[in-house]
């Protein structure tokens, strides 16, 4: 038995009382062992129960404070860690920096200096540049939460659509994972492939060539599990899920598509298409959803739809992943 | 390592067979119980104390599993945190008798813990607890209200339980983990 089987195997039985877990920050997922996405799958699962009891309110981090740094707006993300963290009884504290101290570097590591003066244990952080997060854990005694930096990675987003399907399915392992869109501008995207390939999931990438990852070329890449199929039809035949992104509009005129007419020809997901999957097969939007353009309205809630579930469980995985991040003793700060 | 069985699978049997009488006596109102098992072990005793009194009175008693991790008091000061597991208790609480059941009782902090979650789950009309072991060195001012057996023990000392369901077989035994080292 190999030593990550025999992690896993520990992991899995009931003995086990303690958890196998050394990431201080989350920065990406590029880096979890199996047993790590099993941890929090399994960790979720637990949290998602207190989420249907009256009083959804457990005292694992108490004492505890954590600070939402979010330089670029959002809704679900940042609400999500918000009740996460009050479920778990931190204390939070929102923070919306003023548009004119963005961008620098410096500006970020002052901010945290200072969040860091007033004893927050985390700092929840979306920004607009790419490895942002990793330049705020270089400078943190606090535990770093990427929340989203700019194409490159959304963690926390890929490993609620991870659990969503997993609560769903009952696996991960196998299954077809269709990511129907611009993969190329979408850091959801970028994290899903990841988390869903670690687990051993078939990811097939949907959508105009000119919107795939540069890195990922259509004839030749050097990333297992992932399959091109620039043919929506093809593509969806026999998926398991359907994770439709959401078309940023300013892509129109980048010259990456023609238009929005042509966009919805061949890669909106309508009910006709959507048919080719699986009758089971479980659909997925990270929202916000933009009506009509890269999804049929009608398909929004239809019985296949999860979006609403995926908003529910986005507050049980990063509970999850708050206790797992810093429910201990954090020595340092 | 010094080992002494201090209950077979034999004794096992009887005494939770003789638990189970004890809670039908207490108990005139069968139907207002639950029993709750604290994790780990604490599922499998709750469990066959259920079938125990299904045996003999004929009343299916519902059982329900509390993981009691994060009301832990010591989190903030462990290094590394329990892995959190899923509680599911079939029914309302409220209004209802739980038997709170669990393998050894010690220091009374799980008991502690477990009396918390129970009650941010809901009011129950009162909170008994029932354990395998009773093995001393309380911590906090909670007793038991049905004992299996009474083991004094020292602190350095391990009480080991291992049931069936979870180690593959019935048997209580306490070493002294000091002894070890010439392993």
């Amino acid at each position: 038995m190999s030593n990550m089987e025999k992690e896993r195997s520990e992991l899995l039985t009931e003995e086990s009382e303690q958890i196998n877990w050394t990431k201080k920050h989350l920065l990406d997922i590029d880096d979890f062992s199996k047993a790590e996405f099993d941890l929090v799958l399994k960790t979720a699962s637990a949290m998602k129960e207190i989420l249907s009891r009256p009083i959804k309110k457990v005292p694992a981090l108490r004492g505890k404070t954590i600070a939402t740094l979010f330089y670029e707006p959002s809704t679900r993300t940042r609400g999500s860690f918000e009740l996460a963290a009050k479920n778990l009884s931190a204390d939070v504290i929102n923070l919306t920096p003023a548009s004119s101290s963005i961008v620098k570097g410096e500006s970020l590591i002052d901010t945290l200096h200072t969040l860091q003066a007033m004893g927050v244990n985390a700092v929840v952080i979306r920004h607009s540049m790419a490895g942002a997060p990793y330049l705020a854990a270089k400078h943190a005694r606090a535990s770093i939460i990427n929340a989203g930096d700019g194409w490159h990675a959304h963690p926390t987003q890929a490993l609620l659509d991870m659990y969503t399907v997993y609560e769903q399915k009952k696996r991960l392992k196998d299954l077809k994972v269709v990511i129907l869109g611009d993969s190329r501008h979408s850091r959801v995207a970028r994290s899903n492939i990841l988390g869903f390939t670690g687990v051993g999931a078939k990811v097939t990438l949907c959508g105009p060539l000119t919107l795939l990852p540069p890195s990922i070329n259509y004839k030749y890449h050097p990333y297992p599990g992932i399959e091109i199929e620039p043919d929506i039809q093809k593509a969806l035949n026999g998926a398991d899920v359907v994770m439709v992104l959401r078309l940023q509009k300013e892509r129109q005129h980048s010259g990456l598509m023609p238009d929005i007419r042509e966009y919805k020809n061949h890669y909106q997901l309508n009910r006709q298409r959507f048919a080719l999957a699986k009758p089971d097969a479980m659909l997925m939007h990270p929202g916000p959803v933009n009506e009509n353009v890269e999804i049929e309205p009608e398909l929004i809630r239809c019985p296949a739809s999860v979006i609403d579930r995926q908003v529910a469980n986005g507050i049980a995985v990063r509970m999850a992943l708050l206790y797992l991040v810093i429910g201990g003793k954090n020595d340092e700060i | 390592m010094t080992t002494k069985i201090v209950l077979t699978s034999e004794d096992i049997r009887r005494t939770l067979g003789r638990m189970s009488h004890e809670i039908i006596e207490h108990n005139r109102d069968l139907a207002n119980l639950v029993m709750v098992g604290m994790r780990t072990r604490g599922v499998p005793i709750a469990h066959r104390l259920a079938e125990n009194i299904k045996r003999y009175e004929g009343t299916a008693i519902p059982v329900g599993v509390l993981d009691f991790s994060l009301y832990r008091d010591d989190l903030a000061s462990r290094n590394i945190q329990p892995v959190v597991k899923s509680t599911s208790i079939p029914v309302s609480i409220d209004g209802k008798v739980v038997i709170l059941v669990d393998d050894v009782l010690y220091t009374g902090r799980s008991a502690r813990s477990a009396m918390d979650a129970l009650i941010d789950m809901g009011r129950p009309s009162s909170i008994k607890l029932a354990v395998m072991i009773d093995r001393g060195h309380r911590e906090l001012p909670i007793r038991a209200d049905y004992v299996g057996k009474n083991i004094p023990s020292s602190r350095n000392e391990d009480v080991r339980v291992q049931l069936i369901e979870t180690d593959g077989v019935d048997e209580v035994s306490i070493y002294n983990p000091g002894g070890a080292q010439g392993e």
